[in-house]
């Protein structure tokens, strides 16, 4: 059965399955939602009104039983950025309409009386719109459950919580993962938009189809390869057994733990809130350190982290979350941490965003560094409620800096900037000024050789060598959130010989074509410049490549240094 | 010379999370990891006061070695 886009229109409420055009033929993910926004969506609409599409899109590899395939990205016109957004994230959904032959579903319009709202339902007939009343005002874990009750628990669904109906600019569009909890598609505010078109939730009828694979007997034998690649990786045991947070001591270690709103390197109560400490809570309580987010994963970096009872209290409990919430924010009890995790995946809303905003709010005097009950609270009682002081919270970090008339506010075009300094970790600094999408690590992961060794050694500390090395992994990554694969998978792509031409193999058998790694590159290429080309068309310049000035005058402790990478040498990242 | 030694993730199984400890002069970081009974290959990174330095690198009177294995995330 050939793939079919399946379109709805929100302003008349109509629905249809059109034919693939060639051109999207042989694009997936993120190469493909970003191709249908810069051909469809007006570069400087509104990103909350009619103007702006919302693209869901899984993988090329999504739907088959290649490992850690599931990934299922959301892309449109980023409320939060201005620019270009796609945002990816495992859970159920994204297998299950690669095998209903959804190869975008896309989401045009939205309703001009907005005092209802609704649902859509996808099989491989269509997609049903339906008026929706009982879960309206409802967090993402009631959605879940009531849908559970109501369609069966098979179905997938993607959902916004009460921040995607507030629409504000921190939402993220949410998936149910194999044990019912959230997956995020967090950055940019992508749930605003789901929102602002009215829709609370798909639904994705459960199905037994099989996705064609041109030549099954090579996608079996590049299927076996790429996954012993994932298993065999020594990165991989670590981030099942510590999850990404592993990463609170080296990154800390290495000077570049942004801590108290990024006044310094290094987080005193880094042990507290460390992977090595929540692997041992989560033994000791009897939770789960291993868990997969989306079925097929061989890695396991998500967990199930229990309370002192032994209960659920949050999963998928993240690195960047964790920090944001801990160093920057100052808490250093991963008990609180976890709570306010878990609110933010009830109330759909970015927790790298939401947390930075907070370390903002503090900085303003709003809240008391180190006050994680206090943190919990304002969630529930301001951001849940969209109370004026929680929708500024809600709307991330540069609207509580605006707000205060803070000076220091860590955000690149608008996106709090994650987990690790640029002024420690240089190449960092490259990727947050020029991706295509605001602040955002996982575009151009210079940290695995900054930091981790792996892909080579480039030293964060010098000015050398950083802008090649985030624009290969920019246009690497670039092409890996097309496939539908995790970007854990680049461990063993980087320093595994035998991982890329797998995954290669695996594309060509599923496709019945012949790529080349080149062809690969140029993928990632095309994609980056398709995206820059948007925000170009949208009004963004070349200035707009650039880190907050504080950054090029506050020294950061422990080596003291500011961000010095010349605007020159920035720009000269788009030389390809 | 007299260290203090680092250890993370796994490596502090039957180890431990940090310790000071006394090496001979002209001690290496390779030799400081054989002597935990860490294999060399096993190691993904290590630091001396926080900057990454090589296995054949000598240690200073106070310095502080962080050793890690190969860890990743993001």
């Amino acid at each position: 059965m050939a793939d079919k886009i399946f379109r709805v229109n929100m302003s008349d409420l109509s629905t249809k399955v059109e034919a693939v055009p060639e051109g999207w033929m042989g694009l997936g993910g993120r190469g493909l939602t970003s191709t249908i926004v810069a051909a469809e969506v007006i570069p400087t609409c509104h990103p909350l009104g009619k103007n702006n599409k919302l693209i869901i899109a899984p993988g090329l590899l999504s739907g088959t039983s290649a490992a850690n395939s599931g990934r299922l990205s959301c892309g449109a016109k980023s409320p939060l950025t201005g620019t270009i957004k796609e945002a990816n994230a495992g859970g159920t959904s994204a297998q299950m309409l690669a095998k209903l032959g959804v190869k975008a579903l896309i989401i045009e319009g939205k309703p001009t009386n907005e005092s209802k709202w609704y649902s859509l339902q996808v099989n491989a007939e269509g997609v049903t719109i339906k008026e929706e009343t009982e879960v309206i005002g409802r967090g993402n874990f009631a959605v879940v459950e009531t849908l559970n009750k109501r369609l069966g628990e098979k179905f997938g669904v993607i959902t916004i919580g009460p921040a995607g109906e507030m629409k504000m600019l921190g939402a993220n569009i949410s998936i149910k993962d194999p044990d019912n909890h959230m997956r995020s598609c967090g950055r940019g505010g992508l749930g605003a938009v789901m929102g602002s078109k009215k829709i609370k939730y798909i639904a994705v009828e459960p199905n037994d189809q099989k996705v064609a694979i041109a030549d099954p007997e090579a996608f079996k034998v590049a299927s076996r390869t790429f996954a012993k690649a994932l298993i065999d990786n020594p990165i991989s045991k670590a981030l099942g057994q510590y999850g990404t947070n592993v990463l609170v001591n080296i990154i800390n270690e290495s000077g570049g733990l942004p801590t108290r709103n990024f006044t310094s390197g290094q987080f005193e109560g880094h042990e507290a809130i460390s992977g090595e400490t929540m692997y041992d809570t989560i033994v000791a309580r009897g939770g789960k350190p291993k868990h997969n987010c989306h079925p097929g994963c061989v890695i396991n970096c998500s967990q199930v982290y229990a309370d002192a009872k032994g209960g659920y209290k949050t999963s998928g409990f993240e690195y960047e979350s964790i920090w944001a919430l801990g160093a920057d924010c100052c808490v250093d009890n991963l008990d609180h941490i976890a709570e306010a995790d878990n609110i933010m995946d009830d109330l759909g809303i970015d927790s790298i965003e939401t947390a930075v905003a907070f370390g903002v709010a503090m900085e303003a005097g709003v809240l008391k560094f180190g006050d994680g009950a206090e943190v919990c609270r304002m969630l529930r009682e301001e951001v849940a409620k969209g109370t004026p002081l929680g929708r500024i919270i809600g709307n991330g970090a540069g609207s509580v800096g605006r707000a205060y008339g803070v000076t220091r506010v860590p955000v690149v075009k608008n996106q709090a900037i994650p987990a690790y300094d640029p002024r420690a970790i240089k190449g960092i600094g490259i990727t947050y000024a020029t991706s295509t999408q605001g602040a955002d690590h996982t575009m151009g992961y210079t940290i695995a050789t900054n930091i981790l060794g792996v892909g080579g050694k480039v030293d964060p500390l010098s000015k050398e060598g950083q802008v090649e090395l985030s624009r290969n992994l920019q246009i690497a990554t670039a092409a890996i959130d097309s496939t539908g694969m995790c970007l854990f998978i680049a461990f063993a792509a980087l320093d595994d010989a035998t991982c890329l031409p797998a995954l290669i193999d695996l594309l060509n058998a599923r496709f019945g074509i012949h790529l080349v790694a080149n062809d690969v590159t140029n993928l990632g290429m095309t994609i980056l410049k398709t995206e820059r080309a948007f925000n170009l068309a949208a009004g963004f310049t070349n200035k707009d490549d650039r880190l907050p000035e504080f950054f090029s005058e506050e020294p950061i402790a422990p080596h003291n240094v500011v961000w010095d990478i010349s605007n020159e040498t920035i720009d000269s990242f788009w030389n390809f | 010379m007299q260290l203090t030694v680092k250890l993370f993730a796994y490596f502090r199984d039957n180890r431990f999370k940090q310790k000071q400890a006394n090496y001979p002069e002209g001690t290496t970081v390779e030799d400081i990891i054989r002597s935990l009974g860490i294999k060399p290959d096993e190691v993904g990174v290590t630091m001396i006061n926080s900057r990454h330095c090589e296995l054949h690198q000598v240690p200073a009177e106070g310095d502080q070695l962080a050793i890690f294995p190969m860890i990743g995330g993001g």
